[in-house]
């Protein structure tokens, strides 16, 4: 399978699995993470991993499928966009584990995920530039978001490499760790993210999406309406109820 | 609750929400369901304490659009004989004021049924769509003549032409709905927007109502005429006095509807 979808308890972990091609996106692939996506959506599931098998996270689209002429916009309407668009809309936290290089759409992929962790061998390459393209499947919002607009575009049109430790320092990624321990690492961050009140995290990310392009005004008109509706959830009860008789919360997402 | 199974009436004095109840169908507005929504509505309009009422789906689909199995079995002359235009009629001479609440899918009848209300208070989730093209068949309950009219030729056509689908944000930014809302949210917002409509001078809400939607309807001498003379007609009423002078005095306005 090209897409490996592994559930443990509540988090779903996606393995893009075309370790001999970098994990880059063919036909199959596009399908694979479609379905993957798709399992993502189960209530039950309340937080999501997406990592690499082998060598790379992710190095975009496989070159191969360029040579059969194929509209390039077609195909990111009708492949790239829907999956980023899913993704994004998740309610629930989704950590990207880069375990090797992300380039290309790879890199815009590592970027729509809300959290990011890196193996210590894994590379940042803003492959478009370097073979005469322009960012894609959302590659220019994520990084101009993450950071800023200056510094984005320099580094894109750079093409430079960036490696994982300058990556951190740039706030690219959020932790580096040892390449043998990063899978662990991001179950631990992922089982974390499980445990806590899900529709408050799918809120806070809407919350957030948002931010860069609404007024003061919006929102926090937006905020009470997310509030009054956290306010009634279980999840609030139960955190409450939780504080006042100081023991962990349970939250049932 | 009501008893009607395809459409649902919750009262809450001075305002009511009546909610379609065909959620495996996604809400799609057979002869049955458009039956039992017309017969609730004008229930509800003949109620003097009811004084704003929400329209709305469920969270998947304010409306999917007509009964297509229903339509597909139906002759030209059938159609044309139907009760179906005076059930739309029926929606559109309702004088208490409606607010669509729109959560997921509001596409062709679904999108006419809700720019037949007042307002449109939408769910971040919210879709807008007239898709009938695409069936061999037109929009038939104004989704050319209200969406022209709300969101302007050329996104009409786009609309219409290619079945281009709106999201809440762009149906914000194109006037044809009011409010985007918080998925959470969606139908407390509409019921908030609801309850600010009913809390306003009912006599003056409802020549103010007349007014707006002949503006759409004349030119802008005999519009500008009607709103002069509903004004007049505002002035003379009781609930005219009661807010002038509860300004004046400071103090919260109590309507008689008078």
């Amino acid at each position: 399978m090209e897409v490996e979808v592994a559930r443990e308890g509540t988090v779903l972990t996606i393995t893009l699995n075309r370790p001999d091609k970098l994990n880059a996106f063919d036909d199959a692939m596009h399908a694979g993470f479609r379905d993957a996506l798709r399992a993502a959506r189960d209530r039950d599931v309340r937080a999501v991993v997406l990592t690499g098998a082998g060598r790379g996270f992710c190095v975009g689209q496989d070159l191969a499928s360029f040579a059969d002429g194929r509209d390039v916009g077609s195909l990111l309407r009708d492949t790239y966009h829907p999956n980023i668009r899913a993704l994004v809309a998740l309610e629930k936290p989704v950590i990207a584990a880069v375990n090797g290089a992300a380039a290309g759409a790879g890199l815009s992929l590592a970027m729509a995920c809300d959290v990011r962790i890196a193996a210590d061998s894994a590379s940042f390459v803003p492959a478009f530039v370097n073979v005469g393209l322009v960012p894609d499947s959302g590659g220019s919002h994520f990084l101009a978001r993450i950071l800023g607009p200056a510094r984005a575009a320099e580094w894109m049109l750079s093409g430079r490499r960036l490696a994982a430790d300058e990556a951190l320092a740039w706030g690219l990624v959020s932790e580096v760790v040892p390449a043998a321990d990063l899978p662990a690492r991001a179950a631990e961050q992922a089982a974390t993210l499980a445990a806590m009140a899900t529709g408050a995290i799918a809120m806070h990310k809407r919350l957030f999406d948002v931010a860069a392009r609404t007024t003061l005004d919006e929102q926090l008109e937006l905020e009470a309406q997310m509030q009054s509706a956290a306010a009634r959830s279980g999840d609030f009860a139960e955190g409450v109820a939780a504080f006042r008789e100081k023991r962990p919360p349970r939250f049932g997402g | 609750m009501g008893n009607n199974h395809l459409v649902l009436v919750e009262r809450d004095a001075p305002v009511a929400v009546v909610r379609l109840n065909r959620p495996d169908a996604r809400n799609a507005l057979s002869d049955a369901l458009m039956d039992e929504l017309v017969a609730a509505l004008t229930d509800l309009d003949g109620d003097g304490d009811i004084r704003c009422i929400v329209l709305a789906g469920d969270e998947r689909a304010f409306a999917a659009g007509a009964d297509i199995a229903e339509l597909a079995a139906a002759t030209a002359v059938e159609l044309y004989q139907a009760p179906r235009v005076a059930r739309w009629d029926a929606i559109r001479k309702l004088s208490t004021p409606l607010v669509a609440a729109v959560s997921g899918w509001c596409l062709g009848g679904g999108c006419e049924l809700a720019m037949t209300c007042d307002l449109i208070v939408a769910s971040d989730t919210a879709r807008f769509g007239q898709p009938e093209t695409g069936l061999g068949i037109i929009p038939g309950a104004g989704g050319t003549q209200r969406l022209a009219r709300a969101v302007g030729k050329a996104l009409a056509m786009d609309m219409v032409l290619t079945g281009r689908i709106l999201t809440a944000h762009e149906a914000l930014a194109a006037g044809l709905v009011a409010r985007v809302v918080a998925r959470e949210a969606w139908l407390e917002e509409a019921r908030r927007a609801a309850g600010e409509i009913a809390a306003r001078a009912p006599v003056a809400q409802r020549l103010a109502r007349e007014a707006v939607d002949r503006a759409f309807e004349t030119g802008l001498d005999s519009g500008l005429d009607f709103e002069r003379k509903a004004l007049y007609l505002a002035f003379a009423s009781d609930d005219a006095r009661e807010g002038l002078s509860a300004f004046v005095e400071k103090r919260r306005p109590e309507w008689k509807s008078k």
